[in-house]
C-alpha cells in the first residue's frame, strides 16, 4: 500500500526518530512511505490559541498537498485530531464550504499510527523486538478525540521482550495542551508532577506514548528529575528489530544515508 | 454561519461575581501552593468521581439519556422567547407574580423590594447559583435584610466569610477541622466543646438553623428546572434544608435563569435521572421539591419568580456559544477536570468555576472581561466526555480563544510562524536556524520568557541533528 506520511512540525523539527521509525516500520511491513514536501503544519498551534484565521493558509496547505492521497499517516494523535475535528470548521467558519468538504474527506483518509496498524492495515504483531519494561500514557486527544482505545496496548503486548506495566491514573492530562504548558506554566507543572510520579511508580525503564509533543513534557520532566526514566515514541518501539536494540546506540543505527 | 447580534448586552460590572480581581494564571499560582487546599480538592474529586461513576456505569441507556437531555435543551435554545412566555402565564394563572430582570441589577432590586413589603429583615436561602451569581446577598445587607443560606457547605461559606469554589459542594476546598474552627468563630449560640466528628457539625448546623426556618417568614431559591406547559418550579438537593425554605415561609422568591425552562413535564423524566448520578453520584435525588404557583393553605401564600437574563441573551446570540446554556449545574466537568482539581474553584474568579465556567463566565462577562479564562484548560477533553448534556467544552474553549483579545507580542509570533509555515522553503530555513540558535544557546535550560514558563520545571531536548525532511531528501 502507497501510505503519505503526515509527519507533524513537531516531529520534523525536533523529534524526527518518531517520523523516521513510522518510515522503516511501514518499509519493513512492505508498504511504500510517500513524503509530500509542500507539507509543514496542520495549524493546531494556531487554532488551539485562538488564531483560526491565521490557520487557514494552513489547513488549505495541508488539504491540497494530501488531497492525492488514498491512506495518511501521522504518529501523533494530537495532529490527526486537528485534523478530523478542526479542519473543516476552519474552513466552514471562513465561508469556504469546498474546502470543508475537501478538508473532510483527506481527515477521513488520515490515521494515527496505532489506526492504521490495527484497523487498516489489519496487523497487531509488526515484528517488533524490545527488550525493555514499558509503561503506556494514552495522550488525551487519541484516548478522548480518536478513541485509539486499547490499540497501542495491543500492538505493544505483541512486541517480543517487552514488559509493559501498567501506568496508574493513566488517563490523566499529563499537562502539556500546547501553549497551555507556557500561559499556564504553574498548573500545567502541577499536572506533570503527578503523571512523572506515577510513571516512577511502575518502575519502568521507558515511558512511550503515540504523541511526541506529550512525551517531550514528560520527557522534559523526567530529565529535569535525573530520574533514568526515558520517552520512546510508540513508533520507535514498533520499529526496533533484534539488529538495533541497543536505546543508547539507536539514532545512530536507524540514519541510512 | 456564525451571526452576532450587536448590543446585545453582558452581565454589568460592579456587581455580582462573574469576574475575578486578577487573570486565573496569577490566581492559579497562589492556590497551587497552598498545600492543604490540593489535599482537600484531591481527596474530595476523587472521591465523587469515584461514586458517580460507579453509578453511571449501572445504567444502561446513559448515552440515549445524554443524547435526549442535549436535546431538549437545544430545542429550549431554539425557541426560548416561546417558552418563558407560556411559564410566565402558567405561573401566573396558578397563583403566582413573574418578574423579567435584563440583569443583576434589575434583579436585586426586585428581589429587595419583594422582601421590604414583607417587612421583614430577614431571608432564609436555598443554595442558588444564580443569586451567587448577581450578589444578592450584599444587596439584602446593603438594604439592612439579613440572609441566611441554609445549605451547609453554602452556610460554611458565609460563615467563614469565604467564596464558593464549587457549583455544588461551595466549601469542597475546607475540611472538617477547618469547619469547625469557622463554626466556633462565627455560628450564633454554637457549642465550645464542638468537636470536628462530621455529625457533630452537621448537628450545630441544624440546632442554628431550625430556628432559623421557625422564625422567618421570607425564603429565596434559585431553580433548577421551570416547566413551561405546567408552570411548575423544581429544586433538587440533598439535605432537606431546601424543602424546608420552599414550604415553611409565608413567602417564596425564586430567582432563576432564563435558560432553565424545559417545555414539557416529561421533560425531567431524562434531567432526573441526568442530573444526580453526574453530580453527587446518587441514583435518586434525595429532595426533590416541585410547586406550582400558590397553593391555599399550604406552603407559601406569596410566590414571585424573577427570570433572570444578566447576558444570557449575549450568550444565546452565538450560534457556538449558546451550548453553554444547556448546563444542569451538575459539576461533573468539575470534578474530573485535572486543573480544577489543582487550583480550586477561587483561581477562576466567577461564581462558576472549573471547565464549564471557563466557557460560560466569559461568554455572560463578554470574553474582555474573563479572558484568561478559555486558556485555563489542557483541552485533555476529560469534560466533554463527563458532561451529562454532552457540552462540547472544548470545541468552546477554542471558540471564545479566537474571540478573546491576544497579546500583542504573541500575536506577531503567531502571524511570522502562520507565514513561515505556509511557505516550505522559509520553514525548513526556520527549522535549521531554530536548531543553530539552541546550539548557541544554554541546551535546555533557561529560555527566555515567556518560554521560561516550560524551563522552569522541565528541560528542553537538544535539538536533532537533522530534522526528517532534511533526512529523508539525503536518503
Amino acid at each position: 500500500m502507497r501510505i503519505a506520511l503526515f509527519v507533524t512540525c513537531l516531529a520534523d523539527t525536533l523529534f524526527p526518530e518518531a517520523a523516521k521509525a513510522t518510515v522503516r516500520l511501514l518499509e519493513r511491513l512492505g508498504h511504500e512511505v510517500a513524503f509530500p514536501p509542500g507539507q509543514t503544519c496542520c495549524g493546531q498551534m494556531h487554532v488551539n490559541t485562538g488564531y483560526q484565521a491565521q490557520a487557514l493558509p494552513l489547513v488549505r496547505r495541508h488539504t491540497r498537498v494530501f488531497d492525492p492521497y488514498d491512506v495518511i499517516v501521522a504518529p501523533s494523535g494530537s495532529c490527526v485530531g486537528s485534523v478530523r475535528h478542526q479542519h473543516a470548521t476552519v474552513a466552514r467558519r471562513a465561508g469556504d464550504v469546498r474546502l470543508a468538504a475537501r478538508a473532510e474527506s483527506v481527515a477521513g483518509r488520515t490515521y494515527e499510527l496505532s489506526e492504521l496498524l490495527v484497523d487498516v492495515l489489519g496487523v497487531t504483531d509488526v515484528g517488533a523486538y524490545f527488550p525493555h519494561r514499558v509503561t503506556y500514557h494514552p495522550t488525551c486527544h487519541s484516548l478522548r478525540m480518536l478513541r485509539v482505545a486499547d490499540r497501542p496496548l495491543r500492538l505493544l503486548r505483541e512486541v517480543r521482550g517487552l514488559d509493559l506495566v501498567e501506568l496508574p491514573a493513566a488517563e490523566q492530562c499529563c499537562g502539556f495542551g500546547g501553549t497551555f504548558a507556557v500561559k499556564n506554566a504553574d498548573t500545567s507543572t502541577a499536572m506533570l508532577a503527578d503523571k512523572m510520579r506515577h510513571v516512577l511508580s511502575t518502575g519502568a525503564e521507558v515511558c512511550t506514548a503515540g504523541d511526541s509533543s506529550c512525551l517531550m513534557h514528560i520527557g522534559g520532566g523526567l530529565s529535569r528529575l535525573h530520574s533514568g526514566v526515558r520517552t520512546v515514541h510508540l513508533a520507535e518501539i514498533l520499529a526496533s528489530t533484534e539488529r538495533d536494540d541497543t536505546m543508547g546506540e539507536r539514532a545512530e543505527l536507524v540514519v541510512r544515508s | 454561519m456564525t451571526r452576532t447580534f450587536l448590543g446585545m448586552p453582558t452581565a454589568p460590572t460592579g456587581v455580582g461575581h462573574l469576574r475575578g480581581a486578577e487573570p486565573f494564571p496569577v490566581a492559579a499560582r497562589r492556590a497551587l501552593a497552598d498545600a492543604q487546599l490540593r489535599r482537600n480538592l484531591g481527596h474530595a474529586t476523587a472521591t465523587i468521581r469515584a461514586k458517580s461513576a460507579a453509578v453511571i456505569d449501572e445504567v444502561p441507556d446513559w448515552e440515549r439519556l445524554r443524547a435526549a437531555g442535549s436535546a431538549i435543551k437545544t430545542d429550549v435554545m431554539a425557541r426560548l422567547p416561546e417558552l418563558l412566555e407560556q411559564l410566565e402565564q402558567r405561573v401566573t394563572q396558578a397563583g403566582g407574580v413573574v418578574h423579567w430582570a435584563a440583569d443583576a441589577h434589575e434583579a436585586n432590586a426586585i428581589v429587595v423590594d419583594l422582601v421590604r413589603d414583607t417587612g421583614s429583615d430577614r431571608v432564609i436561602k436555598v443554595k442558588s447559583m444564580a443569586t451567587q451569581e448577581i450578589g444578592l446577598n450584599e444587596a439584602l445587607e446593603a438594604a439592612g435584610i439579613a440572609p441566611v443560606e441554609t445549605d451547609l457547605a453554602e452556610l460554611i461559606v458565609q460563615l467563614g466569610d469565604d467564596r464558593p469554589s464549587h457549583i455544588l459542594v461551595p466549601a469542597i476546598h475546607r475540611n472538617r477541622a477547618e469547619i469547625r474552627q469557622i463554626f466556633l468563630r462565627a455560628m450564633p449560640g454554637v457549642d465550645p466543646a464542638l468537636t470536628d466528628e462530621p455529625a457533630d457539625l452537621a448537628a450545630a448546623a441544624r440546632r442554628f438553623l431550625r430556628q432559623t426556618f421557625l422564625s422567618t417568614p421570607v425564603a429565596v431559591s434559585g431553580a433548577n428546572f421551570a416547566v413551561a406547559e405546567t408552570g411548575t418550579l423544581a429544586v433538587v438537593e440533598s439535605e432537606g434544608n431546601g424543602r424546608m425554605c420552599l414550604t415553611l415561609p409565608r413567602t417564596l422568591i425564586t430567582v432563576m435563569g432564563v435558560e432553565k425552562v424545559v417545555p414539557t413535564w416529561r421533560d425531567l423524566e431524562v434531567f432526573l435521572q441526568l442530573l444526580p448520578r453526574a453530580s453527587t453520584g446518587e441514583r435518586m435525588n434525595p429532595y426533590t421539591s416541585m410547586w406550582t404557583g400558590v397553593t391555599p393553605g399550604d406552603g407559601p401564600q406569596a410566590f414571585h419568580l424573577v427570570l433572570l437574563d444578566n447576558g444570557r441573551s449575549a450568550v444565546l446570540a452565538d450560534e457556538v456559544g449558546r451550548q453553554a446554556l444547556h448546563c444542569i449545574r451538575c459539576s461533573a466537568c468539575l470534578n474530573v477536570c485535572p486543573v480544577y482539581e489543582r487550583t480550586g474553584g477561587h483561581a477562576y474568579g466567577s461564581v462558576y468555576p472549573g471547565p464549564i465556567g471557563a466557557v460560560l463566565s466569559p461568554q455572560l462577562t463578554g470574553v474582555a472581561d474573563n479572558a484568561s479564562l478559555p486558556y485555563a484548560s489542557s483541552l485533555c477533553g476529560a469534560c466533554y466526555d463527563a458532561c451529562p448534556v454532552k457540552i462540547n467544552i472544548p470545541e468552546l474553549l477554542v471558540h471564545l480563544r479566537d474571540r478573546a483579545p491576544h497579546p500583542h507580542a504573541e500575536s506577531a509570533v503567531m502571524a511570522a510562524a502562520a507565514y513561515a509555515m505556509d511557505r516550505p522553503a522559509l520553514f525548513a530555513a526556520a527549522q535549521r536556524a531554530t536548531r543553530l540558535s539552541r546550539l548557541a544557546g544554554r541546551r535546555g535550560r533557561g529560555l527566555p520568557p515567556p518560554l521560561s514558563g516550560w524551563t522552569d520545571g522541565r528541560d528542553l531536548s537538544d535539538p536533532p541533528p537533522q530534522t526528517f525532511r532534511d533526512w529523508w531528501a539525503n536518503r
